[in-house]
């Protein structure tokens, strides 16, 4: 992206303009929470995406709101860029720091700040953990429900930035449907609250607006949750198929039956075969497919929705399936799907997990389409993991990397299969967001207008582009350029033009 | 307008298409008589309209089926309205899928027929007359957003038309997508100031085999506030917990819904019975009071009747008794006859005051309710606000005198956004909080 403005000498240490905000940084959090030194930069320069990497000139560690409030004021200022960073587990280079720019990292804000069971709210700092928060209002009888699978590391505000779902959100939903208020630091350094707490807040819904909108328009420094009520039954549920179509065909009889349990995943053989080697989860032998559904609710629910389950699963020609209610048992029929990602790792030296989406009932003829891109590849597998309910992809790209040209031949596959989820009217992605990762793909997706329309946003927020730059958009948008002529889209801005701010 | 501007505004709009013809008095916009109103029928069209308005420097107002277009402030200027309801085509039904696209003009009762078809809806409880572009502008929603939320929740695609005819997308057609900025936020409640929404993709959710409502009265607020708090909280998983009170100081009626399984639903009901009280009933039909924001009329829709005023109160759950407790004092203090009701266990409530009564009492009755609950002031050094007591509609004088949106958050971000989107300040100008 153009002429850094401050470029970093070899020895990586910072320089000119991000050199010049150590003392004020310092003045603001401390000298121990102002990072300087090349060693223990590296340790930031990158997110769970380790392709992307580059060391921030400065890391800086606020503890209090008004704190990030100042930092960005002085980034502002100096016309240092800046990114916002949570438990770095983003798997799309969201929080790819730069290295002529400030990285502002919240783990030292990790306060649960006020539990309002009565009124089923939660105020918490950006850096808490996802499960943190579940534990904080679990005395209560609440859980907080977007649960995505790092929720042990990954911080809320990381989530707010992603709109992170879970393997819940078929039911319970993602991020937004769950925050209610938000207090940001906009990148002018103001702070200010989207959202009252109620979730009808008079005016533009900003609160709906921000989220997920991957740490571009701003810093979050207090964020409001909703607390749902902890159900009072969780049954899960495993059925073995002989093939992903026939997995299919069940998940087809489940939606149909008005059904819409908590969660359905899908894994095949492949996938199988790796979980298998990690955990031992002994899933049934030998099966081409295993679905896991989870239900939740009350109990007089619960029973009865899962016996519509089994009876579909068994329709559909499900050899074995097991059930399980209290929760060591459970856990043990989620062991082989949680596992799943880390356990690629057992059977392939090096692989590229994918995110992307199709419309459920397409699910059958991609995944006979992703086979075919995998088979005409030497040496690429592709095992496959997902979100059947909602036709949430994760497939995961198997190669040697020790064999020249695999990983091309695997970066290929693996978008190829992004061309497929756009084909078939799906998305590139469900949860890990677009990031540095995928900002390229955005013009398959969206039309040029769409792309502007939506940096209208951005312009209004961040109209000096300092904050998050380069991330989500492959071009960035001049904001002072208002569409004055009020016919078709403006002309489109080469990147790097952006630097003459 | 002279009158041949309006003329000239006619033969420019109708080379897009659109059916075009002057305006008639029951085109008015909260007093404001537009000169003409242009239907598009497709999207194109619509366009068109749009680039053709910004070209003359015109100033538009969208309306769905006109049931609330007078509601709110009045347009400062508004020349074109653009009427949305001939585009009324259900583009897409995806049932495997649990989506539908649709144009903006499909009302929701004829869409709710359509989905049942497939034992599928869309989960808003909106009056049926009523447009789903309206619904998405006003993010209006009846008893159901306590589990399902408001049209914000249930929209995952949207097209619009900005204030320059540029025909936009954002979000897609499956559940599951974080590609990009989700514009349809931006949209939801947006009620006409950024431009035409033209198409609107929804998540869909499965028709319950059966819904019961358990009901109970309480003469005190207190009790009545214990029971809708414990429902809303209670693990038997009600999918909207409302309330009415018909008269200052009388009975509090509270309802919880209950849908699910036969089986599932009548082990439910029979919990909530004790959870709400003694003498608390299972009905199989809605209470005739269920999900009315002011007096329902003939034709289904929910209007106010002319001259009386809507308030929308928006609180912590926990409030909820002083909130109660509040209206009563205040009403009694502002001499006003009030009844309320709404969706309790979400934090909203509906005040109406029937037409009739003293604006200048009206308006007291606002401006003390706000301060009251404590919302008179804005939160500004970046407070939280924690509620809001919003007109949503009310006669002229009581709209001159108490500010209908009250202390808005962040409306400084919010002009921000308004200035990028329609920079020309062509779209429902002067309606949004702070004048946007
Ligand atoms: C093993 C594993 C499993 C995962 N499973 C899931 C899953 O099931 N579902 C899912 O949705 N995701 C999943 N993810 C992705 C990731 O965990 C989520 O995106 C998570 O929300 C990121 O949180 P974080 O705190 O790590 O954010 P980071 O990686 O630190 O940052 C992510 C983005 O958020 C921005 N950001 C961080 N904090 C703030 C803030 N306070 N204000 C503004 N912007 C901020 C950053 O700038 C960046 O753009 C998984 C990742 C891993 C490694
Ligand atoms: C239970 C219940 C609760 C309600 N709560 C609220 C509430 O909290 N707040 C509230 O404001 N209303 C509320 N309403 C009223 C509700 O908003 C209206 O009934 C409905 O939205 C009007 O739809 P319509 O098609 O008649 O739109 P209209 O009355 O024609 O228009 C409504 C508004 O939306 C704009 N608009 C209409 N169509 C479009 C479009 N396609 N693109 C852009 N803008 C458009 C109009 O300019 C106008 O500002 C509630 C109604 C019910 C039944």
């Amino acid at each position: 992206m153009g002429t850094p403005l401050a470029a970093s000498p070899d020895n990586g240490a910072p320089t000119g303009a991000c050199a010049a905000l150590i003392p004020t940084l310092e003045g603001i959090c401390g000298a121990d929470h102002v990072i300087s030194e090349p060693r223990e930069l590296k340790t930031y320069e990158c997110d769970g995406l380790t392709a992307h990497r580059t060391a921030p000139a400065l890391v800086v560690l606020p503890e209090e709101a008004e704190q990030v409030a100042a930092i960005v004021r002085a980034c502002a200022e100096a016309g240092v860029p800046f990114v916002a960073r949570g438990s770095g587990t983003g798997l799309s280079g969201g929080a790819l720091p730069r290295s002529d720019g400030v990285l502002i990292v919240t783990s030292r804000m990790r306060r649960v700040l006020e539990v309002d069971p009565r009124s089923r709210r939660a105020i918490v700092e950006p850096g808490v953990t996802n499960l943190a928060v579940s534990k904080a209002v679990e005395p209560y009888g609440f859980f907080y429900a977007p649960d995505p699978s790092s929720q042990v590391v990954c911080s809320v505000g990381g989530n707010v930035a992603e709109n992170s779902g879970g393997a819940h959100c078929l039911k319970h939903g993602f991020t937004v449907h769950h925050v209610t208020g938000l207090e940001i630091v906009t990148p002018d350094g103001e702070l200010t609250w989207l959202g009252d707490g109620t979730g009808v807040s008079p005016g533009y819904d900003l609160l709906g607006a921000f989220t997920g909108s991957e740490g571009t328009l701003g810093i979050v420094t207090k964020v409001v949750v909703k607390l749902t009520p902890l159900p009072e039954m969780v049954r899960t549920l495993l059925a073995a198929f002989e093939s992903t179509s026939q997995g299919g065909t069940a998940v087809s009889g489940i939606i149909g039956a008005g059904i819409v349990p908590a969660a359905i995943e899908m894994m095949d053989a492949l996938a199988i075969e790796a979980a298998e080697a990690a955990v031992h989860c002994n899933y049934p032998a030998g099966a081409g497919a295993v679905l896991v559904v989870e239900l939740d609710g009350p109990a007089s629910e619960v029973e009865a929705e899962a016996a519509a389950v089994r009876e579909r699963c068994e329709q559909a020609g499900a050899g074995e399936i097991r059930s399980a209610d209290d929760p060591a048992d459970r856990a043990r029929i989620w062991a082989g799907r949680k596992s799943a990602f880390a356990a690629v790792g057992r059977i392939s030296p090096a692989y590229i997990v994918q995110d992307g989406v199709v419309p459920r009932t397409a699910l059958s003829g991609i995944l006979g389409r992703i086979a075919e891109l995998s088979s005409a590849r030497e040496g690429v597998r592709v095992a496959n993991v997902f979100h059947a309910g909602d036709g949430n992809l994760h497939p995961l790209v198997l190669f040697d990397d020790r064999i020249e040209g695999a990983g091309e031949a695997a970066e290929e596959v693996s978008g190829a299969i992004l061309d497929l989820c756009i084909e078939a009217g799906g998305s590139i992605t469900g949860e890990h967001g677009v990031g540095v990762d995928k900002a390229k793909y955005m013009p398959k997706m969206f039309g040029p207008t769409d792309l502007d329309t939506m940096q209208f946003l951005r312009c209004a927020f961040n109209p000096r582009n300092l904050c998050n730059p380069g991330k989500v958009f492959p071009t960035p948008r001049l904001c002072g350029e208002v569409p004055g002529v009020r016919h078709g889209p403006p002309p489109a801005v080469a990147a790097g033009e952006l630097e003459q701010f | 307008m002279t009158a041949a501007g309006a003329e000239a505004i006619a033969v420019a709009l109708a080379g897009t298409g659109a059916e075009v013809r002057p305006a008639e008095p029951s085109d008015v916009v909260g007093g404001v008589l537009p000169s003409c109103v242009a239907s598009p029928a497709t999207v194109d069209q619509a366009a068109g309209v749009m680039a053709a308005a910004a070209g003359l420097d015109l100033a538009v107002v969208p309306r769905g089926s006109g049931d609330t277009i007078s509601w709110g402030w009045p347009p400062a200027r508004c020349d074109v309205v653009a009427d949305l309801s001939g585009m009324d085509q259900v583009l897409e039904y995806a049932a495997g899928d649990l989506v539908v696209k649709v144009q903006a003009g499909v009302r929701l009762g004829q869409l709710a027929e359509i989905l049942a078809e497939k034992g599928q809806r869309l989960a808003l409880d909106g009056p049926p007359g009523v447009t789903v572009g309206g619904a998405v502008a006003r993010n209006a929603a009846g008893p159901l957003r306590l589990r399902y939320g408001l049209p914000r929740d249930l929209l995952i695609g949207i097209t619009i038309v900005r204030p320059d005819g540029a025909l936009a997308h954002a979000g897609g057609k499956v559940v599951k997508n974080v590609a990009g900025y989700d514009l349809g936020k931006l949209f939801a409640g947006s009620q006409g100031t950024l431009g035409l929404i033209v198409e609107t993709t929804f998540r869909l959710h499965p028709l319950p085999d059966l819904s019961a409502y358990v009901i109970e009265e309480y003469r005190e607020s207190a009790a009545a506030a214990e029971a809708v708090l414990a429902a809303a909280a209670s693990p038997l998983q009600p999918s909207a917990v409302e309330l009415e009170r018909a008269r200052v100081g009388g009975p509090i009626r509270v309802a919880t819904l209950l849908e699910g399984t036969p089986s599932g639903v009548s082990a439910r009901a029979e919990r909530m019975r004790t959870l709400l009280g003694r003498s608390a009933e299972t009905m199989m039909a809605a209470p005739d009071w269920w999900g009315r924001t002011g007096e329902a009329s003939p034709s289904g829709m929910t209007t106010v009747v002319a001259g009386g005023t809507l308030v929308r109160v928006a609180f912590w759950a926990a409030e909820l008794r002083p909130v109660l407790d509040a209206i009563d004092t205040v009403a009694g203090e502002a001499g006003v006859a009030v009844s309320v009701g709404g969706s309790a266990g979400a934090g909203v409530l509906y005040a109406l005051l029937a037409a009739g009564q003293d604006p200048g009492q009206v308006a007291v009755f606002v401006r003390a309710l706000r301060a009251a609950t404590g919302h008179a002031a804005g939160p500004d050094g970046g407070g939280l606000a924690r509620g809001s007591v919003v007109v949503l509609t009310a006669p002229a004088a009581v709209l001159e005198a108490a500010d209908p949106w009250g202390p808005v958050p962040s409306l400084g971000l919010m002009r921000a956004v308004k200035q990028q989107f329609d920079p020309g300040h062509l779209m429902s100008p002067g309606r949004g909080p702070g004048g946007i």
